[in-house]
């Protein structure tokens, strides 16, 4: 069992925190884990990409080979369509649809949810929306990994109990809407898949 | 022991703590940062008392591990590739002295150049300097590595190379920790002269450096980290060095590969090992991130004896990171690749953050320049780099650290004036304040704008040895004090700045313009906001 995801989105756009999470919940399966991330210069508002890999077998290398990863996972609906060339045929574009546009030349909206919807499998949310509607914009990245949460071979409550633990230093409450999110994104995928 | 989950750079701290490592030294550059900010948050460093304050720059980091070494206790310093220019030349000379305590030395390389201006391959140095190097293939073995390297060092007397790349430094995996070792109680060199490099003195040094290398190859040749593994097919055979093991056997994971592989880690090259796979072997492929080190050194200047593939005959890309598709494609394996990027997607490259100070400090810049021809800033390394792109495109040099000032001078010198400098706080007291002193002697006409904001930004907001105390640096290497101008870059300041400038540019001597407010990426940081209110600034 393996599964392989690229997660996508835009300097500062906190995808390193969905990274956290998901390993919060490989560590509790006990399975072995593999993630590369982006430092420096591009974390000012430039595209960012983290190779995340997890498996029953030992890993070895850090990045995910082209046409391989089972998930892309972006928060913005451009940059979700940048790593095309390592999802695998089978694989899985799961993308925020809420454009973040730092630069002047950023494409047609309606063209960018064109390309997406030509994958074969897709599923693309208003993270931003879904997180207002449960009370805590902060939470749309979390919205995000519920939403890909069915494509992980690693059970559902795993993830619930790596947020308790990501934001065990901020209280009851953060961890509850947090839940919430993660919770509103599955049932998303569910019902769309 | 337990089991943590690690970047590569924090594999590398964790390890060197347990190993008794007193003290650490470094100056913040993608992608070593890590490794220094994992002691500086560790509470055992806390109470082991483990030195682990940033220095000024890499050379003088270099320096204060040596003197560490030189007391008896176990040191590391770390850097990113091009740090180590800066500190080259006690590096080099580091090797002739040798050591007392154990000392590592860690060199990050950014191939791919993800945020760096080259992508130089540090082993060349540790060739150069004749010591050995440690590459590891994964985060437990740069574990392991930083925790025996100290007594790899103590017991060859000489420093270590730990060289690692981006995406080892910045990838995360379970690392199983080991025993944790008290650090050496510290004694004074047993020859009192091993550290004084009088030539007559360094003579016999670099004799002992020369009769060293043997029992330096000998620890490669039985190094754990080094393996040979056989295969049937010896049509090819495989050396696979550092990080790139794992992208060969990522290719072999549903297949069993046939050739003989020797994964290599450690330096200087075996003869043993490398020996048997010319002899076994028809051909040789050669994987390695970075220059084609290991390729250059077998191949030699020609292409007679075994057949050597890699960066040289093009199997292998020249530049830039390798990953596990370039492999396959050497071997002659189907390469597979997802749909190819929509020709609508933009690129996105980086950009200074909403509400910078270096904005509103380059609208100004523009505006007080318009009356001059184009081309005459030089700028350096930081967040204010950006300003090269547009709307800005306000800068026409980076090289270095600390060049804007001095290549500002050398076109000054040459007839191009006014010329402008732009440099950030922290680049300054790295490598600004020697280049500004020549200025000062020559009464160069050159504007140095040091836009302060209080941090090392770009790196992550580490702290700033020129905190509250640039304009008395200034004043101290002689900058006369009228010219010393000091205001605060807003969007409201805009004429008040474009005049300042203005007037400085005209100035035909050194003058410092200091833009200063607060990085806004490091508004979080509590201790800071404090400490620059105490200040005054």
């Amino acid at each position: 069992m393996k599964t392989d995801i690229v997660l996508a989105g835009v300097g500062g756009q906190g995808i390193l925190s969905i990274a956290a999470t998901i390993g919060m919940a490989v560590l509790e399966n006990n399975l072995y884990l593999k993630q590369a991330e982006v430092h420096g210069m591009s974390q000012r508002g430039g595209a960012v990409q983290s190779h995340m890999r997890l498996s029953d077998q030992e890993i070895f290398s850090d990045l995910i080979p082209k046409g391989s990863a089972d998930i892309i996972l972006s928060v913005e609906p451009m940059e979700s369509l940048r790593y095309l060339p390592f999802l695998s045929p089978g694989g899985w574009l799961v993308t925020n649809t809420k454009a973040y546009k730092n630069i002047t030349n950023y494409p047609d909206e309606k063209e960018i949810l064109g390309q997406i919807q030509k994958c074969k499998k897709y599923i693309a949310l208003d993270a931003n929306e879904i997180a207002s509607d449960i009370g805590s914009r902060r939470s749309s990245n979390i919205v995000m990994l519920g939403a890909a949460s069915p494509f992980f071979q690693i059970p559902f409550d795993s993830f619930k109990e790596g947020i308790r633990k990501i934001f065990a230093r901020k209280g009851d409450q953060v961890i509850d809407v947090n839940i919430q999110a993660l919770e509103a994104g599955r049932a998303f995928a569910d019902e769309n898949m | 022991m337990d089991r943590l989950l690690l970047l590569g750079d924090e594999a590398i701290a964790q390890g060197a703590m347990d190993s008794g490592m007193s003290g650490i030294y470094a100056y913040p550059g993608t992608p070593s940062t890590e490794i220094t900010e994992y002691v500086q948050a560790s509470k055992y460093a806390g109470e082991q008392q483990i030195h682990r304050q940033w220095s000024a720059n890499e050379k003088t980091a270099m320096e204060a591990a040596l003197g560490m070494s030189y007391a008896g206790k176990r040191s590391m310093v770390c850097m990113k590739h091009v740090g180590l220019n800066v500190a080259a030349d006690p590096f080099l000379n580091s090797a002739i002295t040798g050591v007392n305590g154990g000392m590592l030395i860690v060199s990050a390389d950014d191939p791919s150049m993800h945020s760096s201006q080259n992508e130089q391959d540090s082993r060349f140095y540790g060739n150069f300097a004749m010591i050995p190097m440690l590459e590891p293939s994964n985060q437990q073995e740069a574990y392991e590595m930083a925790y025996e390297g100290f007594e790899l060092s103590e017991k060859l007397k000489t420093p270590i190379l730990l060289r690692i790349t981006t995406r080892l430094a910045h990838s995360r995996s379970g690392v199983a920790r080991r025993e944790q070792k008290p650090q050496n109680t510290g004694k004074i060199p047993s020859n009192l002269r091993q550290f004084v490099l009088l030539p007559v003195f360094a003579r016999q040094n670099y004799e002992g450096l020369i009769s060293n290398q043997i029992p330096m190859e000998q620890a490669a040749a039985g190094s754990s980290y080094n393996r040979y593994i056989d295969g049937e097919d010896k049509s090819l055979g495989i050396i696979a060095a550092g990080i790139a093991y794992n992208y060969l056997m990522e290719n072999f994971q549903q297949q069993r590969l046939i050739h003989p592989v020797l994964k290599l880690s450690q330096y200087p090259l075996p003869h043993k090992l490398v020996d048997r796979m010319l002899e076994e072997c028809e051909q040789v492929m050669i994987i390695e991130e970075g220059f084609p080190f290991i390729e250059e050194k077998l191949k030699g200047y020609q292409a007679k004896g075994t057949p050597i593939k890699g960066k040289l005959d093009g199997s292998l890309p020249r530049t830039g990171e390798l990953n596990p598709s370039h492999i396959a494609e050497a071997y002659g394996l189907e390469v597979q690749e997802g749909a190819p990027v929509p020709g609508i997607v933009s690129n996105r490259p980086p950009a200074m953050c909403q509400g910078c100070g270096h904005i509103e400090s380059y609208n100004a810049l523009n505006q007080a320049l318009r009356e001059y021809s184009e081309g005459r800033v030089f700028s350096d390394i930081g967040c204010y780099t950006l300003g090269a792109l547009p709307p800005f495109e306000a800068i026409n040099s980076c090289v270095d650290m600390g060049a804007s000032i001095t290549m500002a001078k050398g076109a000054a010198d040459a007839g191009l004036v006014p010329a402008v400098a732009v440099i950030g706080d922290s680049t300054f007291t790295h490598s600004g304040m020697t280049g500004l002193l020549d200025c000062v002697i020559e009464k160069s006409p050159v504007t140095v704008v040091i836009s302060d904001n209080f941090t090392t930004a770009m790196t992550g907001g580490q702290d700033s040895h020129a905190l509250g105390r640039l304009e008395r640096i200034c004043e101290g290497l002689g900058v006369e004090k009228e010219h010393i101008r000091v205001f605060r870059p807003t969007r409201k300041n805009i004429d008040q700045m474009v005049e300042i400038m203005k007037e400085e540019i005209a100035y035909e001597g050194v003058s410092v313009i200091i833009p200063r407010r607060q990085c806004v990426q490091t508004m979080k940081n509590k201790k800071l906001v404090e400490k620059v209110k105490e200040l005054g600034l």
